[in-house]
């Protein structure tokens, strides 16, 4: 709760989070929230420009863009949610059964992990996509395949932390079992340290994505995907530059949002920052080592 | 310091070749059977059994596992990546050129980041919580959040297109390298002068600065002992920087037409040309295990704490 309350205070965090949480429901519920079926074409209305009824104006097929912006929320954002979920949740169950046990199986999960590491993330996700074939899903099977060793290491070094502390050995000693232990007194504490990792690795998610959608690797036509859209904006980029800047403005912004709020995450809930001058030098200094060492491990 | 460099080597040796086993054991992950794409890529009209058979036993993929993956290790060690499914050209002979021109673009990138990182981190970090300091860090927050495709399609609008001052696409000239370099510096150095400008901060507060400040040293050789024991830091971030540009010049390639491995390895994604991808990802894997060993023996050579603990 205090946690909420420190992030709370923190003026452009509400602001990023609140704009995150809209984007979010107008991205789940689509449907109602575009004026337009986001495919249907309109030849008649080819580069129009804005009007009322279509506020962004139509594309080269006359398809409205602000319901194809509206319906590209999900593939560019929700899914990659997603994905990061689904690799937060592997890395934290080899990070877990890592740090808490130790010895022999710690050594084995590490090596994996380095080996995992040793490979340069971006290519092995082109190298997935380009076996599997182009697709949305197969990008994403990619992304979790080489997020996971990234946060399963993360999520070891703040469990070890913590599993060397006297109340979890007075718990061990007292006989409560490992899962109920793991359960009560690691989760809680680390928990704080999964967040700020999941956050500050979202944003070069996103623009990764919607990269390799620029590619025509990624979501295929006629699906609308912010990346798809710039892809599509780019070959009459000469003639209409200006179907370039509302996707692209629309990445900008919630990669923006994102990175302030896991700015502010990493202050909330951190306890060691918190009781240090809050915003003094500690903030800045933290901030720039994780994100230099996220993009080493991306 | 030898003894150092042979053993980091060495540990370097199995390391390559379980990435070398991994890239090989990918291609036949796919679902679909590597000889139909071969066939489907020369565009036979009816793919037969007997076909597949034949194809099989043509590219040696009748043999086991284990047998051809020793036969692919030694040919790629001769620079042998086999032959492309669509074109029938050598592997190398495609991919060679266009790793050079990929090179060229990431060496030139990396000299530009690795000069204006140096430089905003150490003017930041000399005036930390001045207006220069956060104004520059809000700047380099918001171009971290730009896709770099986006910024580059925008530079070609406004300096090609609008002022004709640019070529749009391609390696002609000289003037060519302008445009693609600059995108991937600004892609970079955001994230990067974070790093030097955080290990400067936490130089400053060490007992060596306040003993020379004390004897009345002048500040600038001061500004130079912390620039030396932080850059330490830094090597290591610049030396894994250069593969890392190397792998994700991709998307950038691909807005300027530029001939090089990114373009070359996404049209071979689309094809399906199963030899280029894998040559791709064997040399880019390769690139980057040897510049990590690199930057361990640059930081080791720096710093005599870290060979201690290797030995």
């Amino acid at each position: 709760m205090r946690n909420l309350r420190n992030l709370s205070q923190d003026k452009l965090a509400m602001a990023s989070l609140s704009f995150i949480v809209v984007m979010i429901a107008a991205g789940v519920l689509a449907p109602l929230f575009a004026p337009h079926d986001p495919e249907e074409v309109n030849m008649k209305l080819r580069y129009a420009s804005a009007s009322w009824s279509y506020l962004l104006g139509n594309d080269h097929l006359g398809r409205c863009v602000l319901s194809r912006l509206i319906y590209g929320i999900r593939p560019s954002v929700l899914w990659v949610l997603v994905a990061l979920l689904a690799s937060v949740l592997l890395g934290a169950i080899v990070g877990f059964i890592s740090g808490y046990f130790k010895g022999k199986t710690d050594a084995i999960l590490m090596r994996v992990c380095d080996i995992m590491l040793s490979f340069p993330g971006y290519v092995m996700t082109l190298a997935v996509v380009g076996i599997l074939g182009a697709g949305l899903e197969n990008i994403l099977i990619a992304f979790v395949v080489m997020k996971w060793a990234w946060f399963a290491r993360v999520i070891r070094t703040s469990v070890m932390q913590y599993s060397e502390m006297d109340y979890v050995k007075f718990a061990r000693a007292s006989g409560v079992s490992h899962l109920r232990i793991i359960h009560k007194h690691i989760v809680p504490v680390t928990f704080s340290d999964i967040a700020v990792i999941s956050s500050s690795s979202i944003c070069s998610m996103i623009l990764q994505i919607s990269g390799l959608s620029f590619l025509g690797l990624g979501v295929q036509a006629p699906q609308a995907e912010w990346g798809m859209m710039l892809n599509e904006a780019r070959e009459v980029m000469f003639s209409r530059p200006e179907l370039m800047l509302a996707p692209g403005l629309a990445i900008v912004l919630v990669v923006s949002a994102f990175n302030f709020l896991s700015d502010a995450l990493q202050v909330a809930l951190d306890p060691k920052l918190m009781t240090s001058k809050p915003g003094g030098k500690l903030r800045g200094r933290k901030r720039g080592e994780q994100v230099a060492y996220e993009y080493i491990g991306s | 310091m030898g003894s150092f460099i042979v053993k980091r080597i060495l540990l370097a040796i199995p390391l390559l070749l379980i990435i070398s086993f991994l890239t090989f054991v990918l291609i036949n992950l796919s679902p679909l059977d590597p000889a139909v794409v071969v066939l489907q890529a020369q565009e036979v009209p009816q793919i037969t059994d007997e076909l597949v058979t034949q194809t099989k036993a043509e590219l040696g993929m009748d043999q086991p596992f284990l047998i051809q993956y020793g036969n692919w290790l030694l040919a790629c060690l001769q620079l042998d990546f086999g032959e492309s499914y669509v074109t029938g050209n050598s592997v190398w002979s495609m991919i060679g050129p266009a790793f050079v021109n990929t090179l060229k673009l990431t060496l030139i990138s990396s000299v530009f980041i690795i000069l204006f990182s140096i430089l905003l981190g150490v003017v930041c970090a000399m005036r930390e919580g001045k207006t220069m300091d956060k104004s520059v860090r809000g700047f380099s927050f918001l171009l971290t959040a730009i896709p770099s495709y986006w910024l580059a399609a925008m530079l070609i609008w406004y300096f090609s297109v609008k002022l004709d001052l640019l070529p749009t696409s391609g390696m002609d000239s000289a003037q060519s390298y302008i445009l693609p370099v600059i995108v991937i510096t600004v892609s970079y150095v955001g994230i990067y002068f974070r790093s030097v400008r955080s290990s400067m901060l936490n130089n400053l507060n060490e007992d060596y600065v306040l003993y020379a400040r004390a004897s009345g040293i002048p500040e600038r050789k001061v500004t130079l002992h912390i620039l030396r024991n932080s850059l330490q830091v830094s090597v290591s971030i610049f030396c894994m920087a250069i593969p890392i540009v190397l792998g994700s010049t991709v998307v950038i390639e691909n807005v300027f037409a530029w001939p090089g491995l990114g373009r070359l390895s996404v049209r071979s994604i689309l094809s399906r040309d199963f030899p280029i991808i894998q040559a791709y990802v064997l040399i880019l894997a390769v690139t980057f295990v040897l510049f990590n060993t690199l930057s361990d023996i640059v930081n080791a050579a720096l710093n005599p704490k870290l060979r201690k603990e290797f030995e």
